[in-house]
């Protein structure tokens, strides 16, 4: 897609953005939302702007009876030709057909921000893609998007772009993935806009690149009375930071998201919430579970915001860690700013080592160490994964964790092995 | 509820109790801040040329640096040269005892009820005075000398223990640290000087009541405590201000050294005038704590109650080096009408099983912001290292704010962080069961409040704990949203 084919006023929104993205130029570590990840570090500043894909188009099993759409490298390649359920519209940003829908949406959910890559998205990205769920339109079957990236002979940026609108009383499930090969930078953005009484489930995957570097920005508007709940599974990339921008506009509205994380080698895992609550009867809830092994680091930085009037708020937030190599680290910034005094709002944050009187329990059980401290790791995140209630995708999701999880084990082995 | 809304108004009609102002001709440096008046504070208290030089250094360094934004405090911008930098009672000869000490010196403690040689002999408290900015009567020295004790003003131990003060002095806090410790390193006119020697406990708590008094005189004081091996003392804190239109800049530094086994408690009521109902004038109070564990199984712990101030930046810390050393903060911060608070405090867990324990009651009231921050690191060396903290905000009345930004920074697996923080009302249930019982709307709140701080309140020497359960009480009995 090339900049002279947009309608007029998604050129005009590129621009701004461009211009702003320019001035600005990647955040570094001296602006506190990006204090304790660096992402201009790896030098993604330089990496070229991803052309159209060539080549065959990955393979990448579904999850289940899905409608799918895949995108290689930012460009969408493949959408769905099946006959969708009625009242649903899957569309590209700039065909025109949503154009409405899209123009009332579009870069309305997420930060305006210059240092926010969010607004660099805006500025680069290819083909984007809206995905429309009428009013009262409950579609059983989920959504899933695949956004797949392919590193070349140099490392290649691209910016995945979504907006889902679900109307009043729709309800959906969106199954985002993102995978790839090689070394690229992703640098995604989904806008969910939600009307009232409508609800979305949101399960996300970031199992990229071992050399990947991804950086996703989620903005939620929630109208009064819409549900969104989410899960957030992070395993790949080198370094990956997952940030989510959600407003509580309507009354009543209730927002949720679970994550669980798995570091191992040099990865960088860093998930950043803001959670905004502007309007009174909200609730929100958030668990986040890593485990980091190696020299990974995860970071945790939370934000709940109650608005003046915002009443009867009920937020709560929770960081757990377990650190599980002594050069492993975690970061965690969990903050509340109140401005309305009936409410209920509390975090917690902890980081520490498996629990060794449970560890104690296990093994006076004759299970062994190394058995005991997986078992009790996947019942750590397990909390987060019953969360999934697709079936398919909870046993997917827990496969990648468990996977990755014996693999850091296999190597522990062997290293006690050789130092045996 | 109306009664409620009635309670408020009143509360936030009254008036600053400790308001008034005592005129004493004062021995001023001109207005503003430059390198002459950095020489002259330093010539005018017969400095040694290494302290001039450290001053001169901070001061070249303060010009190069901008005032810090990163809290979360909204005020006009200072005008540095729009104060006096010095300001010391009139000497005559200066007092040999407390009767030559002026009365109306005297008086001014009166009405703040601290009378000098009551205190001093009924509970056992040895007081350095200051007034404004010179050090006029130390109390109980004689015992204290006795048993090696030093308690003296910054200013005659620069003279009398020039070695304690060059090896200590900006060792916690260094001259560079920040915006506020540079410029007070520059200017810094008198403080209080503590050390105590090897396996001495100190009998007495140490006290000293600062009090700004000269019109426009920022303070700018300077507190050193070294706690040699296996010593332990109690210092406390307490202050009151006169009413004033304008604004007053306070930016004062406080380092404390535990070497091994050593114990520091340090406690502070700090009651500075808040500004008027309409968040006009106030203290600014722009402070630098830090205690530095540096020998095995030393301890600090930092119990504050701040109800005062218009603006309060204060970040008590602990740097945790020694082995088994263990660093405590225990806060209550109240806030009123437009008072902002910004203050928590930093654990740096440096050692092996190094100890952290927080516990911070914001109560946030009328148009006030109140603010927990707060860090929690742990090296990587610091195998076994162990932090609790707990963070609770009370929201009286829908127009204020309460906040929680804590830092929690870990590199390495076997230490072990927990955080916890709440945001709550008081809750009609309580305040019903309390009325049912026979209180007033007013006992109730107070015994609500006051059961709420009471973790804190607990850490407070009991000279402190009546005084403090009483403040909290004053400041914010009736006032139910």
């Amino acid at each position: 897609m090339t900049g002279t084919s947009h309608p007029d006023w998604l050129a005009s929104l590129r621009r701004v953005a461009r211009a702003k993205a320019d001035a600005a130029g990647l955040p570094t570590r001296r602006d506190e939302a990006w204090k304790y990840t660096d992402v201009a570090a790896l030098g993604v500043g330089s990496f070229l702007l991803a052309e159209q894909p060539r080549g065959a188009v990955p393979e990448v099993a579904p999850l289940g009876d899905t409608i799918r759409l895949l995108l290689v490298n930012g460009n969408l390649v493949a959408a769905p030709d099946e006959p969708l359920p009625a009242g649903v519209v899957v569309d590209r940003l700039d065909s025109g057909f949503s154009a409405g829908v899209v123009q009332a949406h579009l870069g309305q959910v997420i930060p305006a921000d210059a240092k926010s890559l969010a607004t660099l998205n805006s500025a680069l990205f290819a083909d984007g893609v809206v995905l429309r769920i009428g009013a009262g339109v409950k579609v059983d079957r989920p959504f899933e998007i695949v956004s797949f990236g392919q590193g070349g002979d140099e490392p290649v940026a691209f910016h995945p772009r979504c907006l889902v609108v679900v109307e009043e009383g729709g309800s959906a499930t969106l199954i985002e993935r993102h995978l790839g090969s090689g070394s690229y930078f992703s640098n995604s953005v989904v806008e969910i806009a939600l009307a009232d009484g409508a609800s979305l489930h949101h399960y996300k995957q970031q199992d990229e690149a071992a050399h990947a570097v991804h950086v996703a920005t989620t903005g939620v508007s929630l109208a009064g009375g819409a549900r969104y709940a989410g899960v957030l599974v992070q395993t790949g990339a080198r370094l990956a930071r997952h940030e989510v921008h959600a407003a509580l506009g309507g009354q009543d509205a209730s927002f949720g998201l679970d994550g669980a994380y798995l570091g191992a080698g040099q990865q960088h895992l860093d998930t950043t919430t803001f959670v905004n609550h502007v309007a009174p009867g909200g609730a929100s809830r958030q668990v986040f579970k890593g485990v980091l092994d190696d020299q990974a680091r995860g970071v945790y930085q939370g934000t709940v915001l109650v608005q003046r009037g915002a009443q009867k708020t009920d937020a709560h937030q929770l960081s757990k860690a377990l650190l599980l190599s002594p050069h492993a680290e975690m970061d965690g910034k969990p903050e509340l700013e109140i401005y309305a005094d009936d409410v209920k709002c509390g975090h917690g944050c902890t980081v520490g080592d498996i629990d060794e009187t449970a560890l104690f329990y296990l093994r006076a059980r004759g299970i062994d160490e190394a058995t005991a401290r997986h078992l009790l790791i996947e019942a750590f995140l397990a909390e987060v994964l019953d969360q999934i209630e697709v079936e398919p995708v909870r046993q997917a999701f827990a496969a990648v964790l468990g996977e990755r999880l014996e693999g850091a084990h296999a190597t522990r082995r062997s290293d006690d092995h050789r130092q045996g | 509820m109306s009664d409620g809304m009635e309670q408020v108004r009143s509360l936030t009609d009254q008036k600053y109790k400790y308001g008034f102002v005592t005129d004493i001709e004062a021995d001023v440096a001109p207005k503003g801040l430059n390198e002459d008046i950095i020489r002259f504070i330093s010539a005018k208290k017969g400095e040694p040329e290494w302290l001039l030089e450290w001053r001169l250094k901070a001061y070249k360094l303060w010009l190069g640096e901008i005032e810090p934004n990163w809290a979360k405090l909204h005020h006009p911008p200072i005008d540095y040269q729009d104060a006096y930098y010095y300001s010391a009672p009139k000497k005559k000869d200066g007092p040999k005892s407390l009767d030559e000490v002026d009365p109306k010196l005297l008086e001014t403690y009166e009405k703040l009820g601290v009378p000098l040689h009551e205190r001093a002999a009924l509970a056992g408290v040895a007081v350095d005075a200051v007034f404004d900015s010179v050090s006029v009567a130390t109390t109980y020295k004689g015992k204290l000398e006795e048993m090696g004790i030093i308690f003296t003003s910054m200013s005659e131990a620069v003279k009398k223990h020039p070695d304690l003060v060059r090896k200590y002095l900006g060792s916690v806090v260094p001259y560079s640290d920040n915006y506020f410790a540079t410029l007070n390193s520059a200017v810094f006119t008198d403080g209080s000087f503590v050390y105590v020697p090897p396996g001495v406990r100190c009998p007495m708590e140490l006290s000293t009541y600062f009090r700004m008094n000269a019109e426009k005189t920022g303070q700018f004081e300077r507190t050193l405590i070294i706690a040699d091996k296996g010593s332990y003392v109690s210092y406390l804190e307490g202050c009151t201000a006169p009413m004033r239109d304008e604004n007053q800049l306070h930016a004062a530094v406080v380092e404390l050294v535990a070497l091994d086994e050593a114990e520091i408690k340090y406690s502070t009521v700090q009651n500075w005038y808040p500004g008027d109902e309409q968040g006009r004038g106030g203290i600014y109070n722009f402070v630098t704590k830090r205690g530095a564990c540096r020998g095995r199984a030393s301890r600090i712990s930092w119990t504050q109650v701040e109800t005062g101030s218009a603006i309060t930046w204060k970040y008590p810390s602990c740097i945790l080096q020694g082995d088994d050393s263990v660093g405590e903060f225990y806060s209550v911060a109240i806030t009123n009408n437009f008072q902002q608070a910004d203050t928590g405090t930093k654990m740096i867990h440096i050692g092996r099983n190094t100890r952290s324990r927080i516990i911070s009651k914001g109560i946030s009231a009328g148009h006030a912001d109140n603010t927990y921050r707060g860090l929690v690191r742990v090296l990587p060396k610091a195998h076994g290292a162990r932090n609790h903290t707990q963070c609770d905000s009370l929201l009286i009345g829908d127009r204020c704010g309460a906040h929680t930004t804590p830092y929690i920074e870990s590199r390495n697996s076997s230490a072990r962080i927990e955080h916890e923080a709440t945001t709550s009302k008081i809750s009609e249930e309580q305040l019903f069961y309390a009325r049912q019982r026979g209180l007033s709307e007013e006992e109730a709140v107070s015994l609500i409040v006051n059961g709420f701080c009471r973790d804190v309140l607990q850490h407070l020497p009991m000279e402190f704990a009546v005084e403090a359960q009483k403040l909290v009480a004053i400041s914010l009995e009736g006032s139910v949203g």
